[in-house]
């Protein structure tokens, strides 16, 4: 295969999946750009939507991503995330929160910094995801669904339960000849009210391993200044953090298709094909379903604790089923078994499903200028007495945040029967390191679909 | 090798003969061939045959011996006491009615069943119990009696499946940035044996297409193809032939002739008397979970017990 081969293939991927991305993005942002005018944002108000719409992008493309090497890629019905999640961020969150001394009222945590915290939340996690994954992965598949869902629903009970809401942490703990005194005296899981994450913002911890703090205050000063007159800070740092997210969302992509277009993401195929083949034609399945599934799990850690780290607590309402059915119905628009798929689906259910019927409402509410909406349904109703269907029409406009599951319920039944494959069609990418074209055959294998490039994704 | 076992073979049928004379036994001469070695073209590759070691008694070597097998599920005994050996280089052929136990000796050979009792060893190492995929890596592959594609990879995937010992198959060496690049040298010689494979049993033109989309006939084709490139010593091909067009059957029939001649050897369960009694050499019928006889195809068409049993005594 010569070097311009693989560039030419290159190109032609980036070309293809490059351009719907940004469209779709595009697409959205100016959506929000459009709303954010028709509301009479100042530049703040729009700089804040933006953010905001960055973020969950950010965390939705993300998730999907860990969730398709899961379910996209092996076949491996997990319906835990939310759990592997929780374990992550609570696992960071007790390494990096200031120690507290005993009898405090709050609990505390080990006081290391989150470049410490962050890596340790993500093992902790992997540890999870390979006690859940070695009995579970020899059961077929629906079981390993029930004892995912079960495992995330006991990881939110451990949360909240009193037992683990504080523990006492010896003043000296021996580890063979080596004796550590831990500043902790008390962490715990914080029971119902959650941990205040009150360790270093993890921006500002990031920006100074970089050794960018400086510069990036001095820059927060020079809008300040300029652009911005009115404390500028929170919404720079709301933008800088989306963007962080977006880095890391290009790098789950890339470790995420290494791994798919590899021997080891045609194993995880077959596997997802039928289990069976494989084994027959030598793979240890089971190690390589174990493999796939730890480090699946172990993004899905990473995706939590960056999700939930900027926040100035979490609570164990937070890790609630519905955020793992919020990542599957991503992975399910954007396209199961692509990279590209999984990252605009998460990107749409963000920008649409998630925060759309919020925005929405309000266009609809600054356009018509309409009045209060009934409040409750029985008021509602009582306008089609007189075939008034306007306080209906309100009332539901006002519960849009509640309307949001019934929205998405219709936008899959519609996928279903009219695109069940996803948004990008899926399974496309081919599971190999080259070119599969014939050698030596100019890399056309007499189909012109293949020609351009097109099956070779 | 193979002029001795067409001589032992001698009273088989015509097409048997044929097959033999068109082609003088390359298989025999090739035995220092290099496994490993990844420019190996087809040829050399299904030629080479590390298994020349000395076998019984008699000099024929046997890759695959059954000792004793037995599996019961629940009170149904499906095999009882099956015993028998594949010789090297032959086509043997595995027949007897609907519920006589074929299918779950295979599985038992293969590891996809664990046996109640009994032995299974290959090229002499006991390989009882292991799991499927180490059987295979031992140079033991089969196909499904149903053909079972993977069918939403494309026929090239599929292929590419299929090779021992990848490299890429370590999740580290696909993913770091440089030790990448031996994982893509790899596929690239790979990818070589693959085109020649799909060549030879002339789906080429489909390399592109999902298995998924291909007909039942070139699942087979596809599904022979795939068990070859894992470099076996033994094809166990189960029901090869079933939903088969002629002409496809008459081109399966010849590939399996032309590896055969080069030193593959081939246990085949059927249910078309006809096909195994004029194509394989030896013929070992199955009934009611036992072996009722074991022979060449003159001898099964002669023997009383299989008329009785499994022809129902019409012939």
């Amino acid at each position: 295969m010569s070097a311009e081969g693989i560039r030419g293939r290159f190109e032609g991927l980036f070309e293809r999946d490059a351009t719907l991305v940004i469209a779709v993005l595009g697409a959205l942002y100016l959506a929000y750009i459009l709303a954010g005018v028709a509301f009479g944002y100042e530049l703040r108000g729009q700089l804040n939507s933006i953010a905001n719409l960055t973020f969950f992008i950010g965390v939705f493309g993300m998730l999907a991503l860990a969730l398709n090497l899961h379910w996209g890629y092996t076949g491996l019905f997990n319906i835990g995330i939310v759990g592997f999640m929780g374990i992550g961020i609570y696992t960071t969150a007790l390494i990096s929160k200031p120690p507290v001394g005993d009898g405090a009222a709050q609990v505390g945590g080990f006081g290391l910094p989150l470049l410490i915290g962050v890596p340790v939340g993500v093992l902790v996690t992997a540890l999870f995801g390979l006690l859940v994954a070695l009995p579970a992965l020899r059961l077929r598949a629906d079981y390993l669904a029930i004892v995912t869902v079960a495992f995330s629903e006991i990881v939110r009970f451990t949360m909240m339960s009193r037992t683990f809401q504080t523990f006492t942490v010896p003043d000296t703990i021996s580890l063979g000849p080596l004796a550590v005194n831990p500043a902790a005296d008390t962490v715990g899981l914080g029971g119902g009210g959650g941990l205040i994450l009150n360790y270093t913002n993890p921006l500002e911890a990031l920006l100074r391993a970089l050794f960018l703090w400086e510069p990036y205050l001095g820059f927060v000063g020079f809008v300040e200044a300029n652009v911005i007159s009115n404390n500028p800070k929170p919404v720079l740092d709301g933008l800088l953090y989306g963007i962080v997210l977006i880095v890391f969302v290009g790098l789950f992509y890339l470790l995420l298709s290494r791994m798919g277009k590899s021997p080891f993401g045609r194993v995880l195929k077959a596997i997802r094909e039928d289990e069976d083949v494989a084994n027959a034609l030598g793979k240890d399945t089971d190690r390589f379903k174990l493999t796939a599934f730890v480090v699946g799990a172990a993004l899905m850690g990473l995706g939590g604790i960056l999700w939930y780290s900027g926040r100035g607590s979490i609570t164990p309402p937070s890790f609630r089923p519905n955020i793992t059915f919020f990542i599957w119905i991503a992975l399910i628009i954007g396209g199961a078994g692509s990279n590209t798929g999984s990252f605009l689906g998460g990107a749409i259910f963000a920008g649409l499903l998630y925060e759309g019927p919020r925005y929405f409402k309000n266009l609809v509410q600054t356009a018509f200028e309409l009045g209060d909406a009934p409040r409750n349904f029985g008021e509602a109703m009582a306008g089609f007495a007189s075939l008034d269907p306007m306080p209906f029409i309100l009332y539901t406009l006002d519960s849009v945040s509640q309307l949001r599951l019934v929205i998405m319920g219709v936008v899959l039944i519609w996928l279903m029967h009219n695109r069940p494959e996803g948004l990008l069609g899926h399974r496309k990418e081919t599971a190999s390191s080259v070119d599969l074209a014939r050698p030596g055959a100019g890399g056309s294998t007499g189909k012109p679909a293949a020609a351009d490039g097109g099956e070779e994704q | 090798m193979s002029e001795t076992d067409e001589s032992a073979a001698g009273e088989s049928p015509p097409v048997e003969e044929t097959a033999a004379d068109a082609e003088p036994s390359p298989a025999g001469d090739d035995v220092s061939g290099d496994e490993s070695s990844p420019d190996t073209d087809l040829t050399a590759l299904v030629e080479d045959d590390p298994d020349t070691h000395a076998g019984d008694d008699d000099g024929r070597y046997a890759p695959l011996e059954v000792e004793g097998l037995r599996k019961e599920f629940g009170g149904i005994t499906a095999v009882d006491d099956v015993s028998f050996d594949v010789e090297e280089g032959t086509l043997t052929g595995l027949i007897g009615p609907n519920g006589a136990g074929k299918s779950t000796t295979f599985n038992l050979i293969t590891g996809m069943l664990d046996p109640t009792e009994g032995t299974v060893r290959f090229n002499g190492e006991d390989i009882t119990g292991l799991q499927p995929h180490e059987i295979a890596n031992r140079g033991l592959a089969r196909t499904f009696q149903i053909a079972r594609e993977l069918e939403e990879m494309t026929v090239l995937e599929n292929m590419m499946l299929a090779p021992k010992g990848q490299v890429g198959e370590s999740l580290w060496r696909s993913v770091m940035p440089f030790v990448r690049g031996s994982v893509r040298e790899q596929e690239t010689e790979q990818l070589e044996r693959v085109w020649e494979v799909l060549d030879f049993f002339e789906i080429d033109h489909l390399a592109d297409e999902y298995a998924g989309n291909l007909s039942g006939g070139q699942r087979k084709l596809l599904e022979m193809a795939r068990a070859l490139l894992t470099d076996p010593d033994v094809l166990l091909l189960d029901e090869p032939f079933a939903g088969v067009n002629p002409t496809l059957e008459k081109r399966l029939l010849e590939h399996i002739h032309e590896l055969r001649e080069r030193g593959y050897t081939f246990l085949i369960v059927e249910h078309d008397m006809d096909l195994i009694m004029n194509n394989c050499e030896r013929v070992i019928v199955m009934h009611q979970g036992q072996i009722l006889k074991d022979g060449t195809p003159a001898e099964i068409k002669e023997s009383e017990e299989v008329i009785e049993a499994y022809l129902g005594g019409e012939v």
